[in-house]
């Protein structure tokens, strides 16, 4: 590209207006990525789903509670590969107003629990100290991390769903298999839950949250999921099942007006990338409408016209877009730290990556065309005769 | 030998529904190495006509031929092609670009044609050495004088060896010594480098200098 020198020495030609301009794209590139990861954060639950589970749950809500029974007729299904089942128990840990106090607490029928989630790893030996611990907990290593458990530590735990103060026991830790795994959750005995109930309780019944199976052949899923929901169609608590995917999902759609808000407001921001960066092109292009003027008159094509505005606006749009994709980085690994349980799974996604570099080569492109097309269209003798 | 020639070549522009003519139906030659001199006053059409020839604007009627070639008839981009081949330009106002060096000035229309980057520097370093600006190839323009600025547009006109240099007024900005300087040059580069000039002056010294002169008035020959 032989006017590459001329792109290079115009773009630094108002060192103080460039800059800015870099900033301002850089500024906006970082919240439009930061934007796009708390978006994929939000879906990360439903894109870690294995295709080959499935959920059963109350068909009217979640927070009703499924018989016990079910289990030993569900597993009995053919294709079903196991079957398991856990219970949202909540609670409070310290200070309830401290986002970083909030960690899922899960009772799981026991141990076996995990042989349905390979993705979840724990050693042997904290499996196996978890299974003999009563009110034993396994509890994910970023969470860990966060609040300084260590093997034998006690979380106190003040229950609201399930009344009471709550002691569990340490015994273990898991991690993901990948980023992608959430590390937050507490993983406690349903046994206990239903012990301590009785107790404290009488009278009450503590049932089952969720059944979760694993599907020998994913293929079955649409039947075997039919089959469990017709045998329980008139009973006093008739099933929805669906797969993992599709439950995860559910969650998500509660909060689509928050994520259509922020889908909306990452798309403003490439707006706002393109007036900061039209500003500046339309304001240098029309300060050298002469010097353009020149160079049609040296023979300079409309080709070469294009390169030379088209390459300023491109070179100042990927020094913002790069620098702003540079800073998200950190940014977005501050956010992680600072609320490590609100968005278990926070990464910046190569997605968000592509996404936030090609929305600044849009904003190159389309920053470039209002002047270019002018220019093209600019009488030499026109331009000549405009004042610097 | 007829190096331009213009028939019958009428100008008019249109300022919202007015109709404005500038040039009425001119006819004349300009022979290969002459230096011609366009005189006449304010709004005569001077500028206009030497635009035309240089095929940096169209007639509203009549025939342009330089060296052959009938550049009414070209359109945009063959016409860009033969300016750069073609035509040198000196501009009143030097029209050098700010952030490039004396150097990079002259070397822009070289950027067009297929010369190697040794070639071009051989080509821009005579240039510069013709106008004895070799030792300021290194200075942007606004390190130089108005004399010295033109002179570098006049390096940058005939760096390509153009057929026809076209120059617009070139004293119009400067002082007395240097207007003399960049007319003893212009005379030079006819004299000893057989360049044909058309200069557009209202300086009646300027005008001295040219082998033939043609007064425009109200957009007529005399």
């Amino acid at each position: 590209m032989k006017v590459l020198k001329l792109i290079i020495k115009n773009t630094w030609r108002h060192k103080l207006r460039t800059l800015l301009t870099i900033l301002g794209i850089a500024i906006a590139v970082m919240a439009f990525g930061m934007l796009r990861t708390i978006i994929t954060a939000w879906y990360a639950g439903v894109e870690a789903s294995a295709a080959n589970r499935i959920i059963t749950h109350h068909r009217v809500s979640i927070i009703f509670q499924l018989p016990l029974t079910y289990r030993e007729q569900i597993q009995h299904i053919p294709g079903v590969a196991g079957v398991s089942f856990a219970n949202w128990f909540s609670g409070i840990y310290k200070d309830v107003n401290d986002w970083r106090n909030f960690f899922p607490r899960i009772a799981i029928e026991n141990d076996a629990y995990f042989d349905l989630f390979p993705e979840i790893i724990i050693s042997q030996e904290d499996r196996a100290a978890f299974a003999k611990e009563r009110n034993g907990c396994i509890v994910g290593e970023k969470i860990a991390r966060e609040h300084g458990f260590k093997t034998g530590d006690i979380i106190p735990l003040e229950g609201d769903i399930y009344p009471g103060h709550w002691e569990f026991v340490v015994r273990g830790f898991y991690k993901g298999r990948d980023a992608t795994v959430d590390e937050t959750v507490m993983f406690f005995h349903w046994k206990y839950l239903d012990e301590q109930v009785r107790q404290s309780q009488p009278g009450r019944e503590v049932n089952v949250g969720w059944y979760v199976m694993r599907i020998q052949n994913p293929n079955d899923i649409p039947r075997i999921s039919g089959t469990i929901d017709e045998m329980y169609l008139n009973s006093r608590a008739s099933t929805k099942t669906e797969t993992e995917k599709e439950f995860q999902q559910s969650f998500v759609s509660m909060s689509s007006a928050i994520l259509t808000s922020i889908n909306v407001i990452s798309f403003v921001i490439i707006g706002i990338i393109l007036l900061v960066l039209a500003n500046t092109i339309v304001m240098a292009v029309r300060e050298r409408t002469r010097e353009y003027a020149v160079l049609k008159t040296l023979g300079f094509s409309k080709n070469h016209l294009i390169q030379l505005i088209g390459g300023e606006s491109m070179v100042i749009a990927l020094a913002g877009g790069v620098l702003g994709l540079v800073f998200t980085f950190p940014v977005a690994g501050g956010f992680a730290k600072a609320f490590p349980t609100f968005f278990p799974v926070f990464n910046v996604e190569p997605i968000t990556i592509t996404m936030a570099f090609g929305a600044a080569v849009v904003a190159g492109i389309a920053a470039a065309t209002f002047p270019a097309s002018r220019i093209l269209r600019m009488k030499i003798v026109d331009g000549l005769r405009t004042l610097e | 030998m007829s190096l331009v020639s213009v028939q019958n070549v009428s100008k008019s522009y249109w300022r919202d529904s007015f109709e404005i003519p500038v040039l009425n139906n001119i006819s004349f030659e300009i022979s290969e190495g002459e230096f011609l001199g366009l005189m006449g006053p304010s709004g005569s059409g001077k500028t206009t006509l030497l635009n035309l020839i240089a095929g940096i604007d169209r007639p509203t009627e009549g025939a342009i031929t330089v060296a052959g070639t009938d550049v009414t008839r070209l359109n945009e981009s063959e016409l860009a092609k033969w300016r750069a081949r073609h035509v040198g330009f000196v501009f009143q106002f030097y029209n050098l670009i700010p952030v490039l060096t004396a150097f990079e000035n002259v070397e822009l229309p070289l950027l067009l044609s297929n010369l190697s980057k040794k070639e071009r520097r051989e080509h821009v370093e005579f240039a510069l050495n013709v106008v004895g600006l070799e030792d300021r190839m290194h200075h942007y323009p606004k390190q130089l004088s108005g004399g010295q600025e033109q002179r570098v547009a006049i390096a940058r006109a005939i760096v390509t060896d153009p057929t026809l240099l076209v120059a617009d007024e070139p004293t119009g900005d400067l002082d007395k010594i240097s207007a003399e300087e960049i007319l003893k040059l212009l005379e030079r580069l006819n004299t000893e480098f057989k360049k044909t000039i058309i200069m557009v002056t209202h300086d009646p010294r300027a005008a001295e200098k040219a082998h033939k002169l043609r007064h425009l008035d109200k957009g007529e020959l005399s």
